[in-house]
């Protein structure tokens, strides 16, 4: 009898997940959506105003900046990422990887409120320096979240290129060309859609990231004109005005992480898809 | 793999001579390591070097006031809820691992949702599971800012990370155990509980102690179902904040600054300590990630 019952107690335990990502949905949903049906999906969407002193909420230049940031900061992270991941599983000498390998782990681990306070306090000054103006913007954001994301892209792209069979290196070699030419156009190749899901689970970080975003990017609601001009992500306008908005305006900030949720989602699903391809 | 035949470094330089693309790959992979790996050095280098000399007694007081703008009731904070979301979070996720692990039969339907959910769940950023748990404790069930709102939230949003940990060390336990187990006739529950789970133990520690590392630097999760109070609460239904949040709540004062170093510095130690923690039991006993 005991057995029967702890099995149920198992199988509610896992079912726990899924009644919390169904909990989570609902009340984004459901405290988000009237907001932008009251304000008008292509008002909210496409508008490019926000003023919530004046009613206007259009959220179209935060998701415009979402994208250039993470954009950046795939440009910025990806390369370094996937060369390093190399570099980790086909040209380290095994005692340097002891050392490597948990440094990086490390990164994955550093707060991103220290991120932030590190591009704050190092980053702002050295771009003021080298380029003028504020110091804040795309340019800078993109750098940081580019290396923020790099833990993330570098563990999935090892894992995918180890499992490529090594009978592939192999063959290469036996051909003639080099170790490197081997591993760079045989390897990798192969590797592709597991690098692919390290790419976009990577988005799917750079995208969420809040708290070390705010302190470097800006954050002015406008469309960015350049590499070096201010930008507001959609996590920034929630976590900047959630403090003290009321109404209409708060619920905007919710529409607004609707729609931050739902990239997230597209982005999640088409990850596990890439990743069950690949196996 | 042993290498039969050793090439000299001298002939290997002839070879890059001869060749130079495959040296400029070469010279590609190397310079990244060397980059990712001088981030973090200058990254730890730099915060320990300008932080530790702003590290006061008097940071360490243990009532706020905005004169001493003292940490301690937030790392009393942080303590308080790391203890809270794991004591929600553990048991749900071993849990969880032991049904899909041990209970549940290849091919069934219930496995790839409960895999899926937790994909999506592992993938939500911190600041969508702040405003979660806003809205649902703050709001619906009409707490207000309270220390176990945001352990609640933090514990859901660790479930995903103790559930993987915990099924990898689960699969890492030989069969021949469990047979053993069935052979002398003990049933599956006493199988899970006295033979699997206890040699399961290490990789399942190890997992724990990451979700503490995620626990204590997390900020946008915490800012909206804990609050910001400075306070040590009486209860856990009311407000407080997190060393983490503490951080942002400081540079965001503007006022602080040196203080922020400060508690940056606690912040990394305490991190960096925690990671080499996990890694030390899970390489003590050989379970593989």
């Amino acid at each position: 009898m005991k057995e029967k019952a702890m099995q149920w107690v198992f199988l509610a335990a896992a079912s726990i997940s899924i009644f919390a990502v169904a909990l989570i949905c609902f009340f984004l949903f459901a405290n988000g959506v009237p907001a932008i049906q009251e304000i008008g999906v292509f008002q909210f969407l496409t508008g490019t105003k926000w003023k919530p002193s004046n009613e206007l909420y259009g959220i179209f230049p935060m998701i415009i900046g979402s994208i250039y940031v993470t954009a950046g900061a795939i440009i910025c992270g990806v390369p370094m990422g996937i060369l390093c991941a190399t570099f980790l599983a086909h040209f380290c000498p095994k005692k340097l990887y002891k050392m490597i390998k948990p440094a990086i782990e490390l990164l994955a681990g550093i707060p991103s409120i220290v991120y932030g306070f590190f591009g704050l306090v190092v980053m702002v000054p050295i771009m003021q320096n080298l380029f003028g103006g504020s110091g804040k913007g795309v340019l800078t954001a993109s750098i940081l979240l580019g290396i923020m994301i790099l833990p993330t892209v570098i563990g999935v792209t090892e894992a995918a290129i180890r499992a490529v069979p090594s009978s592939y290196y192999e063959g290469a070699l036996a051909l003639g060309i080099t170790h490197e030419k081997s591993v760079f156009f045989t390897v990798l190749p192969a590797a592709k859609q597991g690098i692919f899901a390290g790419i976009v689970l990577g988005i799917g970080r750079a995208i969420g990231e809040t708290m070390a975003v705010i302190m470097v990017a800006g954050n002015q609601a406008m469309i960015p004109t350049g590499l070096f001009s201010g930008v507001r992500t959609m996590t920034a306008n929630i976590v900047m005005e959630m403090g003290y908005a009321t109404d209409l305006h708060r619920e905007a900030l919710l529409g607004t992480a609707v729609v931050l949720f739902v990239f997230i989602l597209i982005i999640n699903l088409s990850f596990s898809f890439l990743k069950r391809r690949d196996m | 793999m042993e290498t039969m035949n050793k090439i000299t470094w001298k002939e290997k330089l002839l070879g890059y001579k001869k060749d130079p693309f495959s040296a400029f790959l070469l010279l590609l992979v190397v310079l990244s390591a060397v980059i990712t790996v001088g981030v973090l050095i200058s990254l730890i280098a730099y915060i320990i070097f300008r932080g530790v000399p702003n590290i006061t007694p008097e940071l360490f007081a243990w009532k706020y006031t905005t004169d001493n703008v003292s940490m301690m009731p937030a790392i009393i904070n942080t303590i308080t809820i790391t203890l809270l979301s794991l004591v929600f979070a553990v048991p749900i996720g071993i849990f969880s691992a032991i049904y899909l692990v041990e209970y549940a039969k290849k091919g069934n339907r219930f496995i790839p949702v409960v895999r899926l959910t937790t994909e999506t769940l592992a993938g939500i950023p911190s600041i969508v599971f702040g405003l979660f748990g806003y809205l649902l404790f703050n709001i619906y069930f009409g707490w207000g800012y309270t220390l176990l709102g945001g352990a609640f939230t933090l514990a859901i949003m660790i479930l995903p990370l103790i559930m993987r940990t915990t099924e990898e060390a689960l699969l890492s336990v030989s069969d021949a155990y469990r047979e053993g187990s069935f052979g002398l006739g003990a049933g599956k529950l006493r199988t899970v509980f006295r033979i699997v789970l206890p040699s399961a133990v290490p990789g399942i520690l190890s997992g724990v102690i990451l979700a503490i590392g995620r626990i204590v630097g997390e900020t946008a999760a915490l800012l909206y179902p804990a609050g910001t109070a400075t306070v040590v609460p009486h209860t856990v239904m009311e407000s407080g904040r997190t060393l983490a949040v503490h951080m942002y709540a400081l540079l965001n004062e503007g006022f602080y600054i040196n203080q922020a170093y400060a508690t940056a510095v606690v912040l990394l130690v305490l991190v960096i300590g925690i990671n080499a923690l996990s890694a030390f039991i899970a390489k003590r006993v050989g379970v593989k990630e």
